[in-house]
């Protein structure tokens, strides 16, 4: 058997769904799912069931993705939930996030795996009033993790289509992006609920000519910026046939071969690689993205929460990162978390609150003193031992971290390396 | 030793695979005490498979754990049982009958369905051997409650999944800490779909137990189900037993799970039918699934896979 079935190449899009409850969310995550027949027989029966009583014959495509028991009760979203499906051109993975505002941690953890992020406005509301600061959190989150964005302008039928209602969010959303830095966002108008401008081009915009929702998902440029330098974070060390020592772990950015000199981190040793290997065979090369065993050409002491990197690579244990606080129990001051980034965990201190960015007006206001769920801020942190030095805007993979309560064994926070000491 | 060249670009199973390769490292090097759920089932094999790749030459850190209601297809167990002696891995079999015996499950009837005690039994195995992190098959797109689950999901001292207290999941970036008794749940094909599993199965040649591919069996047509007609599933009176060709798409409790008609044979048989399949994996095979839209969350919450 061949690669007959590993086919639609345009390679998978990761993309998230931001929206408050009413923005109609769901709804159009059922619609993108049936219009490409990501649905099957039983599941739209299961959603027809779901509701009878209220249903008006209609099928409700929202309740294709709110999955979970407790959540059907209160009628909302209040996880990131998966959903998979595939058109001749691509395949795609929805993370749906949820819009309320106090789950914000749920739309980062949505973004940190995603290229791109859908965010939807209900047009019929926002008419001359300009936009929630619901949106404005999202375009933040977006632009912080580094998404393309796209705004789908939603309820569209609502509005009788109009083409000013259209331009004046466009226009709001504009300013947003100019404020925050975000490149080229795509504006879209539809109407989920029927499925004007999703997977067909409606005849009610004759003033919007394309493309649609789905063909914008199915050409945007799905490669996250990364400067291709090499970094391998060690996952084990494993022992080959010939009792060579292995590197274990999956290559985060950047391609290496053999012959390549690299430096191990942090200790900075300098080797030359001798050998790829994989249960498959020896590579002569690899890619960002695989799983592979490097063996060197001489003896270094590398092991688990080490890492190998092109010669450049540096490390720190001092730098500004951006910080969204993900737990419950506030942040304490002096308190040490642990830090978690590529396979290495070492403790950090965080030093000082540069700001916290506000919501309303997306100001930095300097003189915060503590960090709560859903802030977003930008931090100095301390490190006992050192991290690779990598921005995240630069080396995504490696420029993220993670904070862990020791205590409660919580994720506190998710960060992102601005700039390193 | 051939030198492969180097791939022009990774295909979409080469990203799947060196993710859930990455995701099985990581288990290993956050746990201490690891297994390895096996029950014979494709999901699991293809799981076997990764992780056989994950540590390759080495043999396997942990050792495989199968959860055996005694209601299972002779031919899963025997397959089962062969896997394990031909990668030369430690395999440990409990039996729900055994915690029948003591009386740590009671059923409601002797031919009840053991799907939902084989929480009770999986509990009893992590406590007897101090497993503080299962690595398993469960895919996101069969069911919607798993659609939610983290990638490592956190199981407190009773074996529950709260899916109001997830933790966040960052990047790769997974938390695998735990208290004392608590264990992790670790699932490398989270992001797979079935289509992904069968293309997975061609493309490796991963060896599966023969009820997946075309036979004749003996079964009545029940709710829009082929239910199969064995000793435990005995035909109701009035049923007719008709000899169809069948293959299974899941395989699990021989009173839960019935398999579709098919004449596929081969993998690409297999895979072909998938492509215009109108049924999901679950609703076509499952009756535990059937009984309600929000079955699997309560079973989940009560330490079920």
């Amino acid at each position: 058997m061949s690669d007959a079935f590993d086919t639609n190449d345009a390679g998978v899009l990761r993309f998230i769904t931001a929206g408050s409850v009413d923005d109609g969310k769901s709804t159009l995550i059922g619609r993108l799912l049936f219009d490409a027949k990501g649905l099957l027989r039983d599941q739209v029966a299961a959603i027809s069931k779901a509701r009878a009583g209220e249903s008006d014959g209609e099928i409700d495509l929202a309740l294709v993705t709110d999955g979970l028991e407790s959540e059907r009760e209160q009628g909302i979203t209040i996880d990131v939930a998966y959903r998979y499906f595939a058109t001749p051109r691509r395949s795609f993975i929805i993370a749906d996030a949820p819009g309320h505002e106090q789950y914000t941690r749920n739309m980062v953890t949505a973004a940190s795996n995603a290229e791109a992020a859908v965010i939807l406005i209900d047009a019929s509301r926002i008419a001359g009033k300009g936009l929630k600061a619901q949106t404005r959190r999202h375009a933040t989150i977006a632009k912080l993790m580094g998404l393309k964005v796209i705004v789908a302008i939603n309820k569209m039928d609502l509005t009788g289509w109009s083409r000013a209602v259209f331009e004046e969010i466009r226009d709001h959303f504009a300013r947003v992006a100019r404020t925050l830095g975000i490149d080229d966002p795509i504006y879209v108008p539809i109407a989920a609920k029927h499925g004007d401008n999703v997977a067909r081009l409606t005849p009610q915009t004759p003033w919007y000519e394309g493309p649609t929702l789905l063909e914008i998902l199915e050409t945007l440029d799905a490669s996250r910026r990364n400067d291709g330098v090499f970094r391998l974070p060690v996952q084990r060390v494993l022992r080959m046939p010939d009792g060579a020592r292995a590197y274990a772990g999956r290559i985060a950015s950047g391609e290496v071969a053999v012959g390549r000199e690299i430096t191990v981190l942090p200790s900075g040793q300098t080797a030359v690689v001798e050998a790829i290997r994989t249960f498959d065979g020896a590579y002569s090369a690899a890619l960002e993205g695989q799983s592979v065993s490097i063996v060197l050409d001489r003896d270094v002491d590398v092991g688990r929460g080490d890492s190998l990197a092109s010669t450049e690579g540096r490390t720190t244990r001092a730098f500004v990162a951006d910080l969204c606080w993900l737990d419950e129990a506030p942040w304490e001051k002096g308190r040490r978390y642990l830090l978690k980034q590529g396979s290495r965990t070492t403790q950090a201190l965080i030093d000082g609150i540069v700001y916290v960015r506000e919501m309303t007006e997306l100001a930095e206001v300097g003189e915060a003193s503590g960090l709560k769920l859903n802030d977003i801020a930008s931090v100095k942190v301390k490190l006992r031992d050192p991290i690779i030095a990598d921005i995240y805007s630069e080396r995504p993979a490696t420029g993220a971290f993670v904070l862990i309560d020791a205590t409660s064994n919580q994720t506190a926070a998710a960060g992102m390396i601005r700039e390193a000491a | 030793m051939s030198a492969l060249a180097k791939p022009h670009r990774l295909s979409h199973l080469d990203v799947l695979e060196s993710e859930a390769i990455h995701i099985i490292r990581e288990a290993a090097g956050e746990r201490t005490n690891l297994g390895l759920l096996f029950s014979g089932g494709k999901d699991s094999a293809v799981v076997l498979h990764l992780a056989t790749k994950a540590f390759w030459p080495e043999k396997l850190p942990f050792p495989l754990l199968h959860v055996d209601t005694g209601h299972n297809f002779p031919e899963v167990l025997e397959f089962r049982d062969a896997t394990a002696r031909r990668l030369g891995e430690r395999l440990i079999v409990r039996e729900v009958e055994g915690s029948i015996l003591r009386g740590t499950v009671k059923l409601a009837r002797a031919e009840a369905s053991r799907n939902a005690a084989q929480s009770v039994t999986l509990l009893e195995a992590i406590e007897e051997f101090g497993f503080d992190a299962l690595i398993g098959g469960a895919r996101r797109d069969e069911e919607k409650a798993r659609a939610k689950e983290r990638i490592f999901s956190h199981r407190d001292e009773f074996g529950a999944w709260n899916p109001k207290a997830q933790r966040p999941e960052l990047w790769s970036l997974y938390n695998a800490r735990i208290n004392a008794g608590e264990h992790m749940r670790v699932f490398p094909l989270s992001n797979w779909t079935e289509r992904d599993v069968w293309a997975y199965i061609a493309r490796e040649g991963i060896a599966l137990p023969s009820i997946y591919f075309t036979h004749k069996r003996d079964v009545v047509r029940r709710d829009g189900l082929l239910v199969p007609a064995t000793a435990l599933t005995p035909p109701r009176v009035g049923e007719t037993v008709e000899s169809v060709s069948v293959r299974f798409r899941t395989v699990g409790d021989i009173t839960g799970t019935c398999p579709v008609e098919s004449t596929a044979a081969t993998v690409d048989e297999i895979l072909a039918e998938t492509e215009i399949a109108e049924l999901s994996e679950r609703g076509a095979t499952r009756m535990d699934d059937r009984t309600s839209e929000a079955a699997m969350e309560r079973r989940k919450r009560e330490g079920y896979f």
